[in-house]
């Protein structure tokens, strides 16, 4: 989960690093009673999970309470990049004086993790990465060290912090790497760190993103998930513990495995190239050793979907048995009748593997007119996309 | 012969007692692997039963991976401990310097992975790690070490290395009537032990593998560092797979690496990067199995 940068502010707030006083609001008016209460110039800034917002013209100043009232106007309900702004958040300002670039991150090939930091911050950081690679310092921590005083003098010296900033970035690069361990994050990115006039050293921005795998042991995490931003079709599969993705195309996608999930994604897609452009509407991987009811629920969020017009289940029985998935279909598609929501979406299904004779079988002998078995997984993906072009 | 797991491996379960771990120590038995004892710290000195095609096998349960290689001259665990308690249980099978360890569980944190690779590295790399969130490795007709399904395909000469289980049983379901030397499900974890390119330089060495397929996913460059190991050093022919051309940026796809960040991880930057070392990259599937196919004509 990737935090909104207000989130990540408090985030850091609590683990004792220095950020600007600020708030957060949905609305222009909750936006003067922050800027009342901080007093002074205020910036407002959009609150999205995408970069170049400021580009963008989602970060204004504000000289007063009502000034800021007028830019939370401008700026809530703008769209950046595919993104309504929904939040905007107010700080007072800082004098920048200069601006550094700092950030932990997972580094998947050297399975580590990797400290970067630039004496050349802000927007451009990428650029400078690119063209003066020199500028920007990588260094790796083991994971069982960490990052102690030690290790923190050495980040300092090797991206070349100037002396008056140096003991304050080390303390600041101490206290970031504890945030990133305790809250089991898997980014955390400051740009700009900026030293401000008086010579203080400020975390100006807080990207930060969470490990899903560790939400067991961060309950307190699930009050920052954006409820609002949660596709329907998404929250309701999560509610069934089922692993789905919603895409915007035609054919419903139910298989087991999450790479043979997205392999069906793919041959669909190619298939769907012949027949107008048809596409996949969502990956829903049912997992192994799926039961008849794991495939029901996954059958009834897939044909919930309105955008869905035609349904390819695609199974090979590993540890999961094909007698049970062909159960689990057609005893979804009785429970869906029986609620009087009748199903009207042809599915086409391909079994494979571990009793896929008995499975294959048990959809015979149902002989439901909207089910049709093909016998391979290509054959079987060109039909799907056929019947939902026929059904657009 | 095969890579890493062979007739004569003998196996423990780390996590035995319970659900996961019990039902595929009985899958493992049938698969004629040497499963030798389990371990469980609670349940050290009982004896559990498995019913296996000899009508009953009695393994032991021992408190730790280093009494249970004492007693049985255990070389390979397969680990089914839950997320919370996973990090401990590679750790504890470093420490005994298990040459194999195949950890099967899904939804570790990444944290505690990279925290038992590091220890690893810093123990010098006495065990090899396979996964986490991987099926395992399965050596047909010789060993199977984890959930792979041993009855899919027989014995042959070509070595598959993949991300993904069930497209690894696709694969071996299409070739099976060739069959495989060593099957390597590496996982689908951001950080892994046993990487595609660990499994390409084993395979190459290996006399009774003729023909390599690798299958890759988004996320991660590790196709692509494979692409360049396999320029410089495979010689035996490999064909190749990748899954997710249709992914969209931004969204994790079923496994936790699943994920193209940004413009990093593309389906398409790995199968360019494949096809410039000189490997087939199959369009699905069926159309890998039909390349290795004639490969193997």
């Amino acid at each position: 989960m990737d935090l909104y940068e207000y989130q990540g502010r408090d985030l850091f707030d609590r683990h004792g690093l220095p950020v600007l006083a600020g708030g957060v609001a949905t609305t222009p008016e909750e936006a003067r009673a922050i800027a009342e209460r901080l007093g002074g110039r205020v910036v407002v800034k959009a609150q999205v999970k995408v970069g170049g917002r400021g580009k963008a013209g989602g970060v204004k100043l504000a000289d007063n309470p009502e000034e800021s009232v007028a830019r939370a106007t401008d700026i809530l309900g703008m769209d950046i990049k595919g993104h309504t702004v929904h939040k905007v958040m107010i700080t007072v300002t800082a004098d920048i004086e200069e601006e550094y670039y700092f950030s932990y991150l997972l580094d998947r090939a050297n399975r580590t993790f990797l400290c970067i930091a630039s004496v050349a911050g802000g927007m451009e950081i990428e650029q400078v990465a690119e063209e003066a690679p020199d500028k920007v310092a990588k260094v790796a921590i083991d994971a069982n060290v960490g990052v102690d005083e030690a290790k923190a003098r050495e980040i300092v010296a090797q991206a070349g912090f100037p002396a008056d900033v140096a003991d304050q970035v080390a303390d600041i690069a101490v206290k970031l790497w504890k945030t990133f361990v305790s809250e089991d994050a898997t980014l955390v990115e400051v740009n700009p760190l900026a030293k401000v006039k008086g010579g203080q050293v400020l975390c100006l921005d807080a990207k930060v993103t969470f490990d899903a795998n560790a939400d067991f042991r961060h309950p307190e995490h699930e009050e920052l998930v954006d409820q609002a931003s949660i596709d329907p079709l998404e929250q309701r599969a999560k509610e069934k513990d089922l692993n789905y993705v919603k895409l915007d195309g035609e054919v419903g996608i139910i298989g087991n495995g999450a790479g043979l999930v997205m392999s069906t994604l793919d041959v669909v897609a190619y298939a769907g190239e012949a027949v107008g452009g048809v596409k996949p509407a969502n990956f829903l991987d049912i997992g192994g050793g799926a039961s008849a009811a794991v495939m029901a629920n996954g059958l009834e969020i897939v044909l919930s979907d309105p955008s869905v017009k035609s349904v390819f289940v695609n199974v090979f029985g590993g540890i999961t048995a094909c007698d049970e998935v062909a159960n689990g279909i057609v005893q979804a598609l009785a429970l869906l009748d029986q609620r009087g929501e009748k199903v009207t979406k042809p599915l086409v299904v391909r079994l494979d593997g571990n009793n896929a004779e008995a499975g294959r079988a048990i959809l015979d002998g149902a002989a439901n007119p909207l089910v049709e078995r093909v016998d391979t997984m290509d054959g079987a993906a060109k039909r799907a996309a056929e019947l939902a072009a026929a059904g657009v | 012969m095969a890579i890493w797991l062979t007739k004569d491996s003998k196996v423990i379960v780390q996590g035995i007692t319970g659900s996961e771990g019990s039902k595929h120590t009985r899958r493992m038995l049938v698969a004629g692997t040497h499963v030798v004892g389990g371990v469980n710290p609670r349940k050290a000195g009982q004896q559990v039963v498995f019913e296996d095609l000899n009508g009953g096998t009695a393994l032991p349960v021992f408190a730790t991976v280093a009494d249970a290689m004492k007693e049985t001259g255990a070389d390979v665990s397969v680990i089914f401990v839950p997320p919370a308690f996973a990090k401990a249980a590679v750790i504890e099978a470093i420490d005994a310097e298990i040459p194999l360890a195949v950890v099967i569980t899904e939804g570790i944190p990444v944290h505690d992975t990279a925290a038992f690779w590091a220890y690893n590295v810093s123990k010098g790399q006495k065990t090899r790690i396979v996964g986490p969130n991987c099926p395992g490795i399965a050596s047909p007709g010789a060993s199977n070490a984890g959930i792979i399904p041993a009855d899919i395909s027989g014995a042959g000469r070509i070595g598959l290395v993949s991300k993904s289980g069930t497209l690894t049983y696709q694969l071996m379901y299409e070739l099976r009537d060739i069959g495989f030397s060593t099957c390597v499900g590496i996982g689908g974890d951001p950080v892994i032990g046993t990487t595609h390119i660990d499994a390409l330089a084993a395979f190459q060495e290996d006399p009774d593998t003729d023909a390599i397929v690798m299958i890759g996913e988004i996320g991660g460059d590790a196709e692509e560092r494979a692409a360049e190991f396999i320029k410089a050093n495979v010689t035996k022919p490999v064909v190749g797979y990748i899954a997710g051309f249709t992914a969209p940026p931004g969204k994790t796809m079923g496994h936790a690496g699943a994920i193209i960040s940004g413009s990093a991880g593309t389906a398409d930057a790995k199968k360019v990067a494949l096809e410039a070392a000189g490997v087939k990259v199959g369009k699905t599937p069926s159309e890998t199995a039909r390349l290795m196919r004639e490969l193997m004509s």
